[in-house]
């Protein structure tokens, strides 16, 4: 069963991938603010929503 | 740090959008076109690319990598570049991907009804396409890390990393499952034989699913819910838990598809044992999204966005739920095989992926032409009906799926299948097929409606590239820094290069190696098991161009009811010379492992020229081409060697004489056809209008052949013992 063996080891290998850029981003600081992440990624930064502000209240104040 | 301005790349998003609404309508009207033959088996009659065993893998193939796969690209490439607040790093490959992939998609529906493909599912493409494939991935990857190195965010938001592991893991996947050795342009064998390559295909078909089906979208949810919603995600904390918990959890769950076949038992365990777990990433994800709409339920009652965005991921619940419950041996033994799963699988597809995406498109194509949706009465009428459509299809098909397996498995007090007849077992959940077919309908109308309302929308308008202004990042030198270590660099700039280089030594390392190793593997042989004669592998060859396997199993489990239907239970030694293996995933049609020797051949020549003459209420379309068709042996010469290159062992006398022994075998095969009279029979004069004609130069000798070979080896000898 070389298959199997070949499929775990290509699993292993792309776990090895992960495990690498999940220890490089906790390195990094990725992981040391849970929470503004979430909130940053509502806001808009383009131009055109200037023009238009009817489309300007993508923001969170409505919590 | 000064703010720079720069300009999102809309116009690729544009593109991908409208891909994503033209292939989707395509692959589900020919869903549709399939769902109909098993009501109305004939209304195609005769047209061999319109067969259900070519568009079936046609109709798969279009709804995942050309519907689901376009969809991701348009919502990779918008949420991406805002997310990082920066353009993609290269219009040129944004570019290739588009336009690469637009060409990838129409070969697959060129050449798929033509009857090119490899067998495995949701990789029949060819091994030219496949490079393409694989190259075009290549540029998307390329593009994606490349932008996330030149973003102005530090933080790369959870989504993006959902992009990530898609890219790299399908790479390795596709590469993997596709090693095949061409014999000629349009055809070739997977390097892998029998349980190898059953367990390589289903390591991908599994991991497909979950990379290709569940970690983009997860990344679109990620990004498209809370925006729709205006609220952040209910808690990223548990997004960061979810997604590393998933990727490494996932990737193991592959040999479920396989329980009680001759995969070994260790195998089948690790592949439960895993399935098992991944239920707490997978309903961490979906309470997650679910949660992040909390308070805002007054508003899911009016945007028809978000009740898509509600149904498809409690899709997503459902599915990931019924997933490890399947993987169950206990419930597996009931479901696999039947429409069970063809349900699990809608629920995933027409709910989770369908639902997400086109609600995505209902958020984001009004954005690209800065204008507002047309309608959103009709998109709200459109969730409606796509709600109602994606039950009536699932629920009959659940129903479906239980009762043709009690059928199956049903024994009389004395001991005898109380369904002996498979047919009975059919005739029996018709009604459910037609629900479905009506399920289907009503999925497709809904999106037909999206698709008038998005071109209203747009209608006058003109995308853009978006202007943007963010500060960069404090540079970072790529180069050593004065002072500064080898390893702090490695450690700063290194991470990238060494994820690229393990993935190019892998690929590299493991091509060259694979198929060496497989020659000489050593699965034990039975001895009785000998290759296939070269017409035989002809007749494979047929078999494998229309489809059999959509509809036919190859694999008997050892249960007392299937031994007793189909004959001994299949043993992984049998398949050993199966390049590429055909154990099928759904028995809409009998298991075929031991169809050898089990009717005279006459009887296959009229079935498959009409399948209700010998099986009254028979739904299997009519070959009648595969009777009229001349048979082309002439790659036989290049068919044998690659076989005997991936470790089949012929002689060099077999493959020179290759030709001479196809015309011998199928010489006596006609003389038993003709012996029995099929020159009364209607389906030759149908077929031949009364002339007489030389039925060894015909396909159709070839698949009998085939067909009679099957199973017999190990069975063979039994016989003679009785005797």
């Amino acid at each position: 069963m070389i298959a199997l063996y070949l499929t775990i080891f290509i699993s292993l290998i792309l776990a090895l991938i992960f495990l690498v850029l999940f220890l490089g981003s906790v390195k990094d600081g990725q992981f040391e603010d849970a929470y503004t992440p979430s909130v940053r990624m509502l806001f808009e930064d383009e131009f055109d929503l200037e023009k238009n502000p009817k489309k300007k209240n993508n923001q969170t104040n409505n919590n | 740090m000064e703010k720079q301005k720069f300009y999102y790349d809309d116009k690729i998003v544009k593109l991908f959008s409208w891909a994503t609404v033209v292939w989707g309508i395509t692959a589900f009207t020919v869903g549709l076109m399939v769902a109909y033959l098993y009501w109305f088996p004939h209304y195609m009659d005769g047209i061999s690319w319109l067969s259900y065993g070519r568009l079936r893998p046609l109709h798969t193939n279009a709804a995942i990598f050309a519907f689901v796969g376009n969809g991701i690209f348009a919502g990779t490439y918008y949420s991406t570049q805002r997310l990082l607040k920066t353009r993609m790093a290269s219009d040129l490959l944004s570019k290739i991907h588009f336009w690469g992939w637009q060409f990838i998609i129409v070969l697959a529906a060129i050449t798929l009804p033509l009857g090119l493909n490899t067998s495995k599912e949701y990789a029949e493409l060819e091994w030219p396409i496949d490079i393409l494939v694989a190259l075009v991935w290549v540029a998307f990857t390329v593009n994606l890390i490349w932008t996330v190195v030149k973003r102005r965010v530090r933080h790369i938001y959870v989504a993006i990393w959902f992009y990530i592991s898609t890219a790299v893991t399908i790479a390795m996947l596709y590469i993997f499952n596709n090693l095949e050795l061409p014999a000629t342009l349009t055809k070739s064998y997977s390097v892998y034989s029998g349980v190898e390559d059953a367990v390589v295909q289903w390591w991908y078909g599994h991991n497909a699913v979950a990379f290709f089906l569940t970690t983009p979208i997860l990344g679109l949810m990620y990004y498209f819910v809370p925006k729709a919603a205006k609220r952040p995600i209910y808690s990223y904390r548990l997004s960061i838990i979810h997604f590393w918990s998933l990727i490494f959890i996932y990737i193991w769950a592959g040999p479920h598809h396989l329980l009680y076949s001759a995969v070994p038992e260790w195998a089948q365990v690790l592949g439960t044992i895993f399935s098992l777990m991944l239920i707490f990433p997978s309903w961490g994800g979906m309470i997650n999204g679910l949660l992040t709409l909390r308070g805002a339920w007054d508003r899911v009652r009016e945007d028809p966005i978000l009740k898509m965005y509600v149904v498809a991921i409690t899709s997503y619940g459902m599915s990931t739920f019924e997933g490890p419950m399947l993987s169950f041996k206990s419930l597996n033994a009931i479901a696999h095989f039947t429409d069970w799963i063809v349900a699990h699988v809608h629920v995933g597809t027409l709910g989770w992926n369908g639902f997400l995406i086109m609600g995505m498109l209902y958020w984001m194509v009004p954005r690209l032409y800065k204008t507002k949706l047309y309608s959103k009465k009709l998109a709200n009428q459109h969730f409606w009906i796509g709600t109602i459509g994606i039950l009536l299809y699932v629920i009959p098909m659940y129903v479906a799926g239980w009762t043709q397996a009690l059928m199956w498995k049903e024994f009389n007090p004395d001991g005898t299948l109380k369904y002996g007849e498979f047919m009975d077992t059919v005739t029996e959940i018709l009604p459910l097929y037609y629900m479905r077919a009506i399920g289907g309908t009503l999925y497709l109308t809904g999106a037909l409606m999206l698709v008038y309302n998005l071109v209203k929308t747009v209608k006058g308008h003109k995308v853009e590239d978006t202007a943007a202004e963010a500060a960069p990042l404090k540079p970072i030198p790529g180069s050593r820094q004065p002072g500064e270590d080898f390893h702090n660099w490695l450690e700063r700039k290194g991470i990238l290069f060494t994820v690229l280089a393990l993935i190019a030594t892998a690929i590299g390392g493991a091509v060259e190696i694979i198929p060496t190793i497989f020659i000489d593997s050593n699965i034990p042989k039975i001895a009785a098991v000998k290759p296939y004669s070269p017409l035989e592998v002809e007749g494979r060859d047929i078999y494998i161009r229309e489809g059999c396997n959509n509809c036919h199993s190859q694999m008997i489990r050892p249960f007392r009811s299937e031994v007793e239907r189909y004959g001994p239970y299949s043993k992984a030694g049998e398949y050993v010379y199966d390049h590429p293996f055909l154990w099928g995933s759904k028995r809409t049609g009998p298991d075929l492992m031991r169809e050898g020797g089990k009717r005279p051949n006459l009887w296959h020549f009229n079935h498959m020229y009409r399948p209700a003459s010998m099986m009254y209420g028979s739904i299997m379309p009519n070959y009648s081409w595969i009777v009229k068709n001349d048979l082309n042996a002439s790659d036989i010469h290049a068919k044998l060697k690659t076989l005997k290159a991936l470790g089949v062992p012929y002689s060099e006398e077999e493959i020179q004489n290759a030709p001479a022994l196809v015309e011998k075998q199928a010489k006596e095969i006609a003389a038993d056809l003709e012996a029995n009279g099929v020159e009364k029979s209607p389906e030759y004069q149908d077929a031949f209008k009364g002339e007489k004609v030389d039925l060894s130069k015909k396909e159709i000798v070839a698949l009998i052949a085939y067909l009679q070979r099957l199973g017999t080896d190990t069975t063979k000898k039994v016989e003679t013992a009785k005797k």
